[in-house]
Formats: C-alpha cells, sequence, structure tokens
C-alpha cells in the first residue's frame, strides 16, 4: 500500500488499536500475577515450617499413632479445613518415622491397622507396611514422609503443603533400600 | 376482550419499532426442517437446554443462602437442607437436574454420532458440542466441591493428586489447582468462581453459538443407507429437501421438543421430591479418616478406573488418554466429514459406541460395589460363619481368630461377607496346598501383602491349619503329589519295608 492511500481516519484507527492492546497489556500483567499468586508464592519451600507434634511421651515405642497439627500457612476462613493429621511410628528413642495421612496413590485418608501392622485405603485399595512401604494395591512408592526432629522433648515436623508426587518433592524422599 | 388484544397489539407494535426482531423470530421459528426430521430422535438437544436453563434458576435461587466459604459452606448447606422453607427441595432439583443435564448430553451426543449429523457442514456444531460436553463434565464436578463434605474434600486431594502427576509443571499444577499449598478456604472460593461464573458464562456463549449454527445450516436430515455426504452438492441437496419437502419448525416440530422436555423437567422434580438431596456427608474435616469417599455417579466410572489400571499404566492414561479421546473427538468431522450417514452402513461407528457405552456401563456398574477397596470393618465385624468353626481342632479355631484378628477379612470374604480384594477363601484349601498356603501368607504376592513380619511361628501355623479346613465337604484339600510319594517312600518305623512285602 502506497503511503498516499493511508488516511488519517486510517491512521487514527490504528493508533487507536495500538493504545488498546497496551491498555490490555498493562492489565493483564497484574492479572496473571493475581492468578500464578500461588504458584509464586511456594518458591523456594516458603510454604513449609517446622510445625510440634507434641510431647516424646505421646507417642509410646513400637506404636503408631495419629497426630493432628495446624497447617502453618491459614487462613481464618479454612474452618477445620487447615487441621492436618499425620502417621507418627515411634521406631525406638529418638527415631520416628511421619507419614502423611494421604494415600501415595491419589491422596486419600489411610488408616493404621495395628494387628496387621498395615496401612489401609479405603479409596483403590493401596496397602502399606508398617515402615511406610508399598505392600500391595497401585500405589508406584511408599507413603510420604515429614523430615521430623526432637527439639525440647518435642516432636517437631517440616510441614506445609498437601503433598502428591510433584509436591512431595521438599518432603524427605523414602529410600528403597534398607532402613538403618 | 377485544379491547384487550387491541392494547397488545400497540404495545407489541411500540417495542417493535424499536427492536426490530420479528423478521428474525418469524425465520428462525419458520426455519424449514426435513420431514423425517421432526422426529422423537431429535428432541434431545433442547431437553439438555432446558435443564440447563433450570440449573441456572435453580443455581441462583441457591445462591441467596449459599457461603462460599470453607468455614462456612457445610454449615449453610445444612442450613438449607433443614430451616429454609422448600431449601432442600430446589437442593434436589439442582442436584438431579445436574445428573438429568449430563445423562441427557450424552444421549445427544450418541444420536448425533449414530445419525452421522456430525458430517459435513456441521462440523463445528459438533466441535462445539464436544466443549459443551467437557464444560457439563466440568460443571458436575466444579458443583461436587461446592457440595463442600468429606467427599468434595477427598475428591479435591484426588484432583490434586492426578494433576501432581504432570511432568515438571506438576507442582504448579496442584497449586494452582488448589490456590495455595493445602485444600482450604482458596481452594473452594476458586471452585466456586469457576463453578458460578466462569463455566456457566462460557456455556452460555458456547450454547449460543451451538443453536445459531443449528438455525443457520439447518437440523440434520434423517440419515438413509446409499445417500452419500459429498462437500460439492451435500448444501444444494439439503436446500432442495427441505424446500420442496420440509415442515416449518413451528409448529411441526417443536411440539415433540417442548412435550419431551416438560417430561425430563418432571422427572427431575419427581426424583428430587422422592429422593431429595445429594448430602452433604460428614463434615469437610480432613482429621476424621473413618470416611470411603466416592464421586459422584457420572464419574464413578473413572473412579473404577484408577482401581484397575495397573500402577504403571496409569500416569500415562490419566495425562495422556483425556488428550487423546478430545482430540479423536474433535477431529472426527474431519476425518469422517463425508460418506454415509445411515447407522446401517457404519459399523465401526456403531461398535465403538456400542462398546464405549458398554466399557462405561461396566466400569460405574463395578463401583457400585468397589470390589478393589478393603471393607476396614470386616474384621471386627462381621462373625467368622459357624460352620466353619463346628467339629474344628482347637488348633484350627485358634487360626480363625488370627484370621479374623490380622485383617484378613478385609480383603478376603468368607461365607459371602468381607472384602473382595482378595479372592474369597470358602475353598483356599482346594486351590493351594498346606506348603503354597503357609509360603503366600508368610511371603505375600500377587497384590498380597506379606505377613511374615507380623505373625508369629505359633500363628502362621493356627492360621494355616485353619486355611486347610477351608474346602467343601465333598472335594480333598489339594496335596503336593510330590510330597505323597515321599511319605511313601519312607518306611515307618517297624512297618515292613514295602519292597520285601511285595515278595
Amino acid at each position: 500500500m502506497s503511503e498516499q492511500n493511508v488516511s488519517r481516519r486510517q491512521l487514527f484507527v490504528k493508533i487507536g488499536l495500538a493504545l488498546n492492546g497496551l491498555a490490555v497489556a498493562v492489565l493483564a500483567m497484574p492479572v496473571i500475577g493475581y492468578l500464578l499468586g500461588p504458584v509464586l508464592g511456594g518458591g523456594d519451600g516458603r510454604y513449609h515450617k517446622w510445625v510440634d507434634l507434641g510431647e516424646l511421651d505421646e507417642f509410646p515405642e513400637g506404636q503408631t499413632r495419629l497426630a493432628k497439627y495446624k497447617n502453618p500457612i491459614s487462613n481464618a476462613w479454612d474452618g477445620e479445613t487447615d487441621n492436618i493429621p499425620c502417621w507418627v511410628r515411634r521406631v525406638q528413642g529418638e527415631k520416628f518415622q511421619v507419614f502423611a495421612i494421604n494415600c501415595a496413590h491419589l491422596g486419600c485418608p489411610v488408616r493404621w491397622f495395628a494387628q496387621s501392622g498395615l496401612f489401609m485405603c479405603p479409596c483403590h485399595g493401596g496397602v502399606y507396611y508398617q515402615d511406610g512401604s508399598r505392600a500391595s494395591g497401585p500405589p508406584e512408592r511408599g507413603l510420604f514422609e515429614y523430615p521430623y526432629k526432637v527439639q525440647g522433648g518435642h516432636l517437631m515436623i517440616e510441614a506445609g503443603q498437601l503433598p502428591t508426587l510433584a509436591t512431595e518433592a521438599s518432603l524427605k524422599k523414602r529410600s528403597d533400600g534398607c532402613e538403618g | 376482550m377485544r379491547r384487550l388484544s387491541a392494547i397488545g397489539k400497540t404495545v407489541g407494535d411500540w417495542f417493535e419499532q424499536r427492536l426490530k426482531v420479528e423478521p428474525v423470530l418469524k425465520e428462525t421459528m419458520e426455519h424449514p426442517v426435513p420431514r423425517r426430521s421432526a422426529s422423537w430422535f431429535y428432541v434431545f438437544g433442547s431437553a439438555a437446554l432446558t435443564v440447563f436453563l433450570m440449573q441456572i434458576f435453580t443455581g441462583i435461587m441457591l445462591a441467596l443462602i449459599y457461603v462460599p466459604s470453607a468455614a462456612q459452606a457445610w454449615d449453610s448447606l445444612q442450613y438449607l437442607n433443614h430451616s429454609v422453607t422448600l431449601g432442600w427441595y430446589l437442593r434436589a432439583v439442582h442436584g438431579w437436574g445436574s445428573n438429568f443435564m449430563v445423562a441427557i448430553v450424552l444421549i445427544h451426543m450418541v444420536q448425533v454420532a449414530m445419525f452421522g449429523a456430525y458430517k459435513f457442514p456441521r462440523e463445528l456444531t459438533w466441535i462445539v458440542g464436544v466443549f459443551l460436553l467437557l464444560m457439563t463434565l466440568g460443571m458436575a464436578f466444579t458443583g461436587q466441591v461446592l457440595r463442600f463434605d468429606q467427599d468434595a474434600y477427598w475428591g479435591l486431594g484426588i484432583g490434586a493428586s492426578i494433576s501432581g502427576r504432570v511432568p515438571v509443571i506438576g507442582k504448579y499444577v496442584v497449586h494452582l489447582l488448589l490456590g495455595g499449598p493445602i485444600i482450604a478456604g482458596d481452594t473452594l472460593s476458586r471452585f466456586f468462581a469457576l463453578h458460578v461464573f466462569v463455566i456457566p458464562g462460557l456455556l452460555i456463549a458456547f450454547v449460543g453459538l451451538h443453536l445459531l449454527m443449528v438455525l443457520k445450516l439447518g437440523i440434520n436430515e434423517w440419515p438413509m443407507p446409499g445417500r452419500i455426504v459429498r462437500r460439492s452438492t451435500y448444501l444444494q441437496e439439503y436446500a432442495e429437501m427441505t424446500h420442496k419437502d420440509g415442515l416449518p419448525f413451528v409448529p411441526a416440530a417443536i411440539w415433540k421438543d417442548m412435550i419431551f422436555a416438560s417430561v425430563i423437567i418432571a422427572g427431575v422434580l419427581v426424583c428430587a421430591a422422592v429422593f431429595g438431596p445429594f448430602g452433604p456427608s460428614g463434615q469437610p474435616d480432613p482429621t476424621i479418616i473413618q470416611t470411603v469417599p466416592q464421586p459422584d455417579y457420572f464419574f464413578h466410572w473413572l473412579y473404577a478406573l484408577l482401581s484397575l489400571l495397573p500402577p504403571e499404566m496409569e500416569t500415562p492414561a490419566l495425562l495422556i488418554g483425556p488428550v487423546v479421546v478430545i482430540a479423536f473427538l474433535v477431529l472426527l468431522p474431519f476425518f469422517a466429514g463425508e460418506g454415509e450417514k445411515s447407522w446401517k452402513r457404519r459399523p465401526i461407528a456403531v461398535l465403538t459406541i456400542l462398546l464405549t457405552a458398554i466399557s462405561l456401563g461396566a466400569l460405574t456398574h463395578l463401583a457400585s460395589y468397589t470390589p478393589w477397596s478393603p471393607i476396614m470393618d470386616a474384621w471386627s465385624g462381621d462373625p467368622v460363619p459357624v460352620q466353619y468353626l463346628n467339629g474344628r481342632s482347637p488348633l484350627e479355631r485358634t487360626g480363625s481368630a488370627v484370621f479374623q484378628e490380622k485383617q484378613c477379612r478385609n480383603c478376603h470374604s468368607i461365607g459371602g461377607s468381607g472384602g473382595q480384594r482378595g479372592p474369597a477363601l470358602d475353598s483356599v484349601a482346594v486351590r493351594l496346598t498346606h506348603a503354597q498356603l503357609v509360603r503366600q501368607v508368610v511371603q505375600g504376592g500377587g497384590n498380597m501383602p506379606a505377613y511374615g513380619k507380623q505373625l508369629n511361628p505359633a500363628e502362621v501355623t493356627a492360621l494355616v491349619a485353619f486355611l486347610d479346613t477351608l474346602h467343601p465337604p465333598n472335594q480333598r484339600p489339594a496335596s503336593d503329589a510330590a510330597r505323597h510319594m515321599a511319605a511313601a517312600e519312607k518306611p515307618k518305623p517297624g512297618a515292613p519295608n514295602p519292597v520285601q512285602a511285595q515278595k
């Protein structure tokens, strides 16, 4: 198109379009940042904090017990949903295993059966041994484990996010070899 | 009366002068449909639309009371069920409406596929329809989340776990889905936004587009074997068909749509009145772990599939499966856009639809009794049948106690009760020898955990002694032929030498 064919009106239409495009881009930036908030907010393990599960005496040696903690990141409108359960196995002394409640298959709550020493999942039938390793069913791996430490006679775990196959990375990875 | 109608006409004319919709309305109402398409087979689309309108209406009604807050949603649903006048009924109508809508959309899709209606020039109508189906399922899932109970909570956990299987960006997808690190207030708020604003808005836009194309392109003609669709000639043939042998949509076809839609609405209303609202089940408190989460009916097939797929196939099936299915549906009109429309000449299409329907039906049926799930309280709730204890030795009875105490019953049924995860054990002694039973109990295998660490030798002996008795009275237990021979060859002390005895 030669220059003479561009009328004043056509030029202004183009300027108008460009200005609108710019406005959309300027608006889109904060909107995208806002939408990605939950993703950006979780970087560098910022969702993780050490939480207190209670005194060591609450967990007798050789037993596995249900414990609860309040999620380190929570809001007033979360209701009950920020109370997270987990299974604490005191192997002996200060040696523990703290398992996430969520089945490694699809996240349903596993239940502990002390008599047979198994965790069973009610949803799709995943079963784990007392040390959290996979026994049978659809899970590809053992139960998710939280890192723990004993501080001032209290059992602490590092927790903060729903464990899934992707989000367990910052939780302690189970080794498939022998224990100890 | 005459004066009233005169006033009506004046008012009508006043609006028409300003809106100028009469020609468009007239064209829409009188658009010709092929004579045989004014059929009872062509009523599902309009019925789906009618149920959708009812869902919008009842949804707005529920939004007057519902509180989209993780702390209060469950309480507001209880309030709707028990305290608000007819709140339970509106919840029931909305819940049953969603079931009916998923069903009718699927039936509509099957009818369209069987009648070859996705072929030229209605490819885009079909593609928009595929997205309408996905949005309908999206509404069903997000709606189940808004019923913020235990099933919703753990259903979100399953959604997050599936998202977590996406390679590389799985972690981000999980946090984006949940709106934070855990299932909590922000999760419910975003599903509320999806269910109430985003997906309905898209649905309305896509339904409009879908309808516009139905009007512009005309309804599909009744398929006749041998009447071939060709891009070069179809439009002309269709125009001739509708103008020579067509009927105006109003009133020739619409009365069937209207009657069927009323029957469907009546069905929803009756189901709602008789069966009542869905849930909510227990409070969304993750520390209540005595729960058996289940998805709603229309996702039962997926629930079954996730239980039955081998572990190594699950992630590929979850992530690639939907892409393949959606791509197939979207591309269907491009590789099958011409040719025969009649199901009588399209055996592969008919078989594909039948196979899909049977698979979905079988999986849905399996999910109604979940044979893959351990029955969590079978070990303490179901007694050992008396006939399995009568006349047994003390050791065998001790074994039956071990059988119960070690939760074997959660996965294995005897006497018709117990889990179905493993095989029923009523005749296990016929299938496995004593030695094989010991091995199976101690080492596990074949999807059974090993009990070697949890049972001491005395318990194993007692348990297997009990299992050895589990065979029908007229059938001998399995035995190892080699052991018989070994036992026969070994001379018993004091017994005559078999070789000498023969002489």
